[in-house]
């Protein structure tokens, strides 16, 4: 692994930085801000999620689907509604309305964030210097080698330690143009008046249901990178990279590696 | 303090009032154009008029999907109504021969029309999808007579900013803004794949606006009313939804 990439933080105008040009910056402050609120965003996004599904844990293909309809899959979880057949002989309390409002609030916030994260990653050219891997580094042989130390929980060290690695980089870019696109495309195309401005949002998706089903594995997907990401903070040493991400700077004498 | 330091001061001295200016002309602008939601209140505010403003401006004149007859589902879900009242099975024995909608408030000629009156107006009908906020959806031909039709009928005022409308059904009444209550889609139906609308659909009568989700469907239409706030309604909300903790725009 010897590419030679630029310190995450490089792409700060140090002006801008309260890190001394001695210690380099892991995280520029726009990443960190960003973090954040879409970390906060995920988690209210996650549970009204759940709330909202919880009223018809039903999934279908195609433009419709209801009770009436064969499901393509259903989750075996109770419902909020009584004339779903769950085959539990109870129904949860009703949940939807404030779970509604509040999704849609804090998706506004998540793709405002977005939105900043985007100008401000092609502004300071933190996709090319951060997160493209180099032409060097893209080859099976490299994954491969990137993957076995990381079944060796092999810590990064050194200059290692201050750029994303291979498997990192592929997995931000996808969290970030794949998964977080596809999740607002397919929350969108369940408008029934954005898909009267917009009506091939939801076509091309093969219908209404189709687009809600794809939002569910969109959201499983993000959980479960979720799930890996946190993973890897805490086999890296959760103090340092954590505090990287909030203050920029890794903690030098509390590294454990 | 330095050069710098002071002029960034003062430069974040002004974005800050650029922005709070900013802020309050958008609020300014978002009022007149009707682009603030009557549920505006409250810690979801913020976002019911952020998607109500984006998608009025995004959807004033856009159509809601049509389908193909091929594409009408086998076995549409009627959803769970409240127990019918005494009014209702009194109406529905006399076969609805005696519903009747009033339509009043900001109106020139405040009128009743049975619902033989309401078919002998030009019908129209339209393939589209109705979708549940819960999830689940079917489609349907829906037949009708255009709200608008009916409210050139009474001739609204131009300071007319919503429609109010009331089911039979006390607990359940709905608003639109006139960008649905003139929209070509927005019906008032009585009928269902070419039947008579059914009890379970909200038959005789039900408000029929295909770009608002379920809940904004009320069934059991008896009465409009033409206004240019809605205060005055309920507990000032827009609609019985926002009451119980939905939203009043159910364009999402």
């Amino acid at each position: 692994m010897g590419s030679a990439q630029a310190p995450i933080g490089a792409c700060v105008p140090s002006s801008a930085s309260a890190v001394p040009a001695t210690v380099p910056s892991r995280h520029s402050v726009f990443v960190r801000v960003t973090h954040w609120i879409t970390t906060l965003c995920f988690f209210v996004l996650l549970v009204t999620g759940i709330e909202i599904l919880v009223s018809h844990p039903r999934f279908y293909w195609g433009e419709t689907g209801n009770v009436l309809t064969t499901p393509l899959f259903q989750l075996p979880i109770p419902s909020s509604r009584a004339l779903v057949p769950t085959g539990y002989g109870y129904v949860l309390p009703d949940q939807n309305g404030w779970s509604r409002a509040l999704h849609f609030q804090v998706a506004w916030l998540a793709v405002l964030t977005g939105l900043v994260y985007g100008i401000c990653g092609l502004f300071t050219g933190h996709f090319w210097k951060n997160l493209l891997p180099s032409k060097a580094d893209l080859s099976w042989r490299e994954l491969l080698n990137t993957l076995a130390s990381h079944l060796r929980f092999e810590r990064p060290t050194g200059a290692e330690a201050m750029s994303y690695n291979l498997l990192q980089r592929l997995a931000y870019l996808f969290v970030i143009f794949v998964l977080f696109p596809l999740i607002i495309w397919t929350g969108l195309a369940m408008s029934p008046a954005f898909v009267s401005a917009v009506p091939a949002s939801v076509t091309l998706l093969g219908g209404r249901q189709s687009a809600r089903t794809i939002h569910f594995f969109a959201s499983l997907a993000l959980v479960l990178f979720l799930l890996v990401h946190v993973a890897m903070v805490l086999l890296a040493g959760f103090g340092s990279r954590t505090g990287a991400m909030i203050t920029g700077r890794m903690g030098t004498h509390k590294e454990r590696t | 303090m330095t050069d710098l330091s002071r002029r960034k001061m003062i430069l974040t001295g002004l974005a800050a009032t650029a922005g709070v200016s900013g802020l309050g002309v958008a609020a300014r602008l978002a009022e007149k154009y009707g682009l603030v939601p009557p549920d505006h209140g409250g810690i979801y505010g913020p976002g019911e008029t952020l998607t109500y403003a984006a998608q009025r401006l995004l959807t004033r004149h856009s159509l809601a999907r049509e389908f193909s007859p091929s594409q009408i589902s086998k076995r549409p879900f009627a959803n769970e109504i409240s127990p019918l009242s005494d009014d209702f099975k009194r109406l529905q024995a006399g076969r609805f021969a005696d519903w009747q909608l009033s339509v009043d408030g900001m109106v020139d000629r405040p009128a009743s029309f049975s619902l033989a009156q309401l078919k002998s107006y030009p019908s129209r009908s339209h393939i589209t999808e109705l979708a549940c906020e819960e999830g689940w959806s079917y489609i349907a031909e829906w037949t009708g007579v255009p709200l608008s039709h009916v409210l050139n009928l009474v001739g609204i005022r131009p300071q007319a900013r919503y429609v109010a409308y009331f089911s039979i059904d006390p607990d359940w009444w709905d608003s639109m803004d006139m960008a649905d209550a003139l929209h070509p889609q927005t019906f008032l139906a009585y009928g269902m794949n070419g039947e008579d609308l059914a009890v379970g659909n909200g038959g005789p009568l039900r408000m029929r606006l295909p770009r608002q989700l379920g809940y904004k469907n009320v069934k059991f239409i008896t009465r409009l009313t033409v206004t240019d706030n809605l205060r005055g309604f309920g507990k000032g909300l827009g609609s019985a939804a926002p009451e119980a903790g939905y939203a009043w725009y159910a364009g999402i």
